[in-house]
């Protein structure tokens, strides 16, 4: 084990609490693969943080533990400020956006968007203003009738966002959201999202692979290594300035993916993955 | 004068957008629609043509193939005796039906609560499945006092395992993500099944309802030729036998051209029910275009 070069886990040197805060956190899966190892992670509140890591990092599976979608083997997930439920997950505080849209095909926009509201017992008439909001949110409110076979792939996506953002979450979960996007709609989205993270002030957790995602989106960005997963390093990222079109060609932004790209390469050579 | 000319402002931004999505519906000419119905009557009504020249020209006698038009007179003048034997056939068929589905929705739900259920019960399911189930039709009239309830009992047997077999495909093959969703947001079992395992499965029963409302007919008819059933009471198998004896063809002809049309409405009928719920949302309702 060569741990010279992993950065030091990030242990919330601010005042305020953490959103949620991962302490020593490992997965073993059944078939003996150890996903991850010794993860320890705070995200604080309104911070934009991305995950990015090569493939086989473990960054999805970090995520889907912090949502509660499987237990981790050892260590713990804690949330500071948020009330938690029986089943350990905070009350109504997380949407997950997943890397496919995940709709149900049955069900049109408006219904797919009331989900997360009818499971909490919302009926169709109360839930409407707030999903009507959400769905305007993400430039779909037109679309509240279509049903998700008749929108296009990138459509289908800012439903999903919509869905996610209908319980005015804390936290928001991204798994590779758009990865199965062409380039275009994926700017696109990129921009949509930052405008709901700024509008909102809702905290996300933003798993890519993209170092151009990362850096034109986040305000940290936590490098992870593959194999075991772990956190390799923890960078803090200072905008001057909108983000927008011309800050896509601007200096700052090279400079970025630069030193994004850089300790990317250098996590990937850490680990003893196959690349 | 040579300038590079950039395309217009905006058409770069369009490109991006992708919420102009224009949804048209698919429209089929006039003349195709038209078509779709002359091709099959048409062929129908040569196909009545040439029957009705076979016979005429070579002289069959009635007893061998009554020609169309004895079917349609026997059809009229039996009627009274049809009209009962079809309603007993009806409602067999369909109470076996309604029976079936509810029996193997609600079986196929238990089936997929626990790995352990579905260890223990499919067992049953299938040897219920593999079983020639006429070949219970003796050991049934035996048991069973009233031949109408055997005829029942055999014709939900045959209908069930469709149901079942699809349902528990269907509730088995829900999306993983959306799983997870339901998961994430807390959703309790009850739920799940209601709104996500449920609509998810529609496909899958609307399948398993179509292969059930053609069996559960021809089980009723299968089933009453087995029972033996004869005289008041008795459904158009037994009328079917009984021209048969009495070489009454036309009238055999009249009780096979009235199962048929049975056969063809529970066929409509399912399929119709199958578009009502599918049409909106599922591939197999969705005409392909390319």
């Amino acid at each position: 084990m060569t741990d010279i070069t992993l950065a030091e886990p990030r242990t919330a040197p601010t005042t305020t609490q953490p959103v949620v805060s991962m302490r020593n956190v490992s997965k073993v899966f059944s078939n003996g693969t150890l996903a991850l190892k010794d993860m320890s992670l705070d995200v604080g509140r309104g911070e934009f943080l991305s995950l990015l890591g090569p493939s086989g990092c473990g960054k999805s599976t970090a995520l889907r533990i912090i949502a509660g979608l499987g237990a981790p083997s050892s260590g713990s997930i804690a949330w500071p400020t948020s009330k938690i439920n029986s089943r350990g997950l905070p009350e109504g505080d997380v949407g997950f956006v997943f890397q496919e849209p995940t709709l149900m095909p049955w069900q049109t926009v408006f219904g797919n968007v009331h989900l997360p509201l009818r499971l909490e017992g919302m009926n169709k008439t109360a839930a409407r203003p707030r999903i009507m909001e959400s769905l305007a949110s993400v430039g779909l409110a037109d679309f509240a009738g279509a049903y998700p076979r008749e929108l296009s792939g990138g459509m289908k996506m800012r439903v999903s966002i919509a869905r996610a953002l209908v319980t005015k979450p804390k936290l928001l979960l991204m798994d590779e959201p758009f990865a199965a996007l062409d380039e275009i709609t994926r700017q696109k989205l990129n921009d949509d999202v930052l405008r709901l993270w700024k509008q909102t002030g809702v905290t996300v957790i933003f798993v890519t692979h993209s170092v151009f995602e990362s850096a034109y989106l986040s305000s940290r960005i936590v490098v992870m290594r593959a194999r075991p997963g772990q956190v390799f390093s923890d960078l803090s990222l200072q905008h001057t300035g909108d983000r927008d079109s011309e800050y896509r060609t601007s200096e700052e932004y090279r400079a970025t993916t630069e030193k994004v790209s850089h300790a990317l390469h250098e996590a990937i050579h850490a680990g003893g993955g196959t690349h | 004068m040579s300038e590079i000319v950039h395309n217009g402002p905006g058409s770069a931004d369009e490109a991006g957008t992708d919420s102009a999505v224009a949804i048209l519906r698919p429209r089929t000419s006039g003349t195709e629609k038209v078509l779709r119905i002359v091709v099959p009557v048409s062929m129908l009504v040569a196909a009545v043509i040439a029957w009705h020249l076979a016979v005429v020209l070579n002289n069959i006698p009635k007893y061998i193939l009554p020609a169309p038009y004895d079917v349609v007179l026997s059809l009229w003048n039996d009627w009274p005796t049809l009209l009962p034997a079809l309603l007993v056939t009806l409602r067999i068929t369909f109470t076996a039906l309604i029976l079936a589905l509810v029996g193997g929705v609600a079986m196929a739900i238990i089936l997929v609560q626990s790995k352990w259920i579905e260890l223990a019960l499919f067992p049953y399911a299938v040897i219920l499945q593999v079983t020639p189930v006429i070949a219970i039709a003796p050991l049934l009239l035996i048991y069973v006092p009233d031949t109408q309830a055997v005829l029942l009992i055999i014709a939900f047997l045959v209908a069930f395992f469709p149901i079942l077999s699809n349902m528990v495909a269907g509730l088995k093959s829900v999306d993983h993500n959306l799983l997870n969703l339901y998961d994430l947001y807390g959703a309790s079992r009850w739920q799940t099944l209601l709104y996500l395992k449920l609509p998810a499965s529609l496909p899958y029963f609307m399948a398993g309802l179509r292969i059930a409302g053609g069996l559960a007919l021809i089980a009723a008819v299968v089933a009453e030729f087995a029972a033996g059933t004869a005289g008041q009471g008795s459904g158009l198998a037994f009328r079917l036998l009984e021209s048969q004896y009495r070489l009454n063809i036309p009238r055999l002809f009249a009780a096979l051209l009235l199962l048929t049309g049975t056969g063809i409405a529970i066929f409509g009928l399912t399929s119709f029910i199958a578009w009502l719920g599918l049409h909106r949302w599922h591939e197999s309702a969705i005409k392909r275009e390319n």
